[in-house]
């Protein structure tokens, strides 16, 4: 890395990861990751756990393929590629087991989901097999991040309108809806904990995005 | 060599699963023991949240050793003592058995204020995993005083409710048999059980095979415990 040339903020590798942070993030804009973000949302906390799990395996799968990139057979990459994810989720299971027990109880099956998770695998295959180590762990960052966001805010939504709560790693459950609240009337959305819920907070996503930018919406 | 070529790629699959399975043995071996315990603290923490003792990670085995200590044992279906660690019954291989045939672990719980409560043990299968919990029996044998469930993989938001303590909560005071000593179990009821209902509570909404594999997992142990309920019973009369 020493003999590149350009710094390693340069505005061209800062835009890796913003750019999946908004007009390129992967689950609105290229409807990647789809069904963990319907799985893991029906409360905040396993939405936070969820993204910062996905940080974590996609940047470091991001770097490994990219410094192997070169001695990787095509014929097989595809399965390299998922044995590389697969044994680093499995280690990142072990590892919460020994260390983080309490969370590894919490993540339980989101875990082995991260394996499926669509955005690993295309990453690996759009960016880390053509790219140098750095920027693969910035892309890795930046689309991992932009996945989060999603799926953090519709935990968000989702928690807050359907159970009246808000959960967070570390601290619990808070009740957020004012008792007063239900006292008038008011209703917890039982719908919002159902898993359509997810892809309709997605579709508004969706929408919103792209009535606020209008080179994101295809010409027919 | 040529990259493309079959040689080359039967040796790079060949040596890439040597690296990832040995890293991955020597992970697990290195962790194993780390975690072992963890899930023993974790048992001991559920026990103890079963008799509604609050514990954390760190403090747990030294309430247990307080509260309950070496006061455990395992019955069989006939409720008779039989030899053995209460701690070490291995349930999932249990729940395998016919219920005749199981071995049932019993915790004797102490409580600061001297009351004694029977903490019975539970396995049974959700929509997805297994299920497990441990309730809390008054020293009549009837009445519950408190229950934690857990579970392997049950949907958040939905199944996964069920190791909720508001869930958990409505399990107190209900009681496992009938009036005429008849054993109910505890039923756990879809729209929700009657506001009076002694012996039912109502189910996780959207997490209806969840709720049923609860129900069956209840009957099914107090069935297995009922020899030995009614003769914590019967001893209280005499």
């Amino acid at each position: 890395m020493s003999s590149e040339k350009e710094p390693l903020f340069s505005a061209k590798n800062m835009k890796l990861i913003t750019a999946p942070l908004g007009s390129q993030n992967p689950i609105p804009v290229q409807v990647l990751g789809i069904c963990s973000a319907l799985a893991v949302t029906a409360k905040l906390e396993p939405s936070i756990v969820m993204a910062l799990s996905v940080v974590f395996v996609l940047v470091f799968a991001n770097l490994i393929v990219s410094l192997i990139r070169n001695s990787i057979p095509s014929r097989i990459r595809i399965i390299v590629q998922l044995v590389i994810v697969a044994a680093l989720v499995i280690l990142v299971d072990q590892i919460l087991k020994a260390y983080a027990y309490d969370v590894s109880q919490q993540l339980s099956v989101f875990v082995g989901l991260i394996i499926t998770n669509c955005i690993i695998m295309g990453r690996l295959e759009a960016f880390a097999l053509g790219n140098k180590p750095w920027p693969s762990i910035l892309d890795g960052i930046g689309n991992a991040a932009g996945y989060g966001l999603i799926l953090i805010i519709v935990g968000f939504v989702r928690e807050l309108f359907g159970s009246g709560t808000l959960s967070f790693p570390g601290i619990g459950t808070l009740n957020v809806i004012p008792a007063a609240f239900y006292e008038w009337g008011y209703v917890n959305n039982g719908f919002m904990i159902l898993p359509p819920m997810a892809l309709i907070v997605v579709g508004i996503i969706i929408w919103v995005q792209r009535s606020r930018d209008k080179s994101l919406v295809e010409s027919n | 060599m040529d990259k493309q070529g079959n040689l080359y790629t039967f040796i790079y699959a060949a040596v890439m699963v040597i690296i990832v399975a040995s890293t991955l043995a020597l992970v697990s071996q290195g962790l194993k023991p780390r975690q072992v315990r963890n899930e023993m603290v974790a048992k001991k923490t559920d026990i103890l949240q079963s008799v509604n003792i609050a514990s954390t990670s760190k403090d747990a085995e030294a309430k247990y050793e307080e509260i309950i200590g070496e006061a455990s044992y395992i019955v069989n279906f006939q409720g008779e003592k039989v030899d053995g660690v209460a701690f070490d019954v291995d349930l999932a291989k249990e729940v395998r058995k016919p219920l005749e045939e199981r071995l049932y672990p019993v915790y004797e719980a102490r409580l600061e204020s001297g009351e004694l409560k029977y903490v019975l043990q539970f396995r049974g299968n959700g929509l997805w995993g297994p299920l497990w919990g441990y309730v809390s029996l008054n020293d009549d044998g009837e009445t519950i005083y408190g229950a934690t469930f857990g579970h392997k993989s049950e949907t958040p938001g939905l199944g996964a409710e069920i190791a909720n303590d508001g869930f958990q909560a409505q399990f107190k005071g209900k009681e496992i048999f009938n009036s005429n000593g008849e054993l109910v179990s505890v039923a756990v009821v879809k729209g929700g059980a009657p506001d009076d209902a002694k012996s039912a509570v109502d189910a996780v909404s959207g997490g209806t095979i969840t709720s049923e594999g609860l129900q069956n997992m209840l009957s099914s142990f107090f069935e297995g415990y009922e020899q030995f309920l009614k003769k914590i019973e019967r001893e209280r009369h005499e």
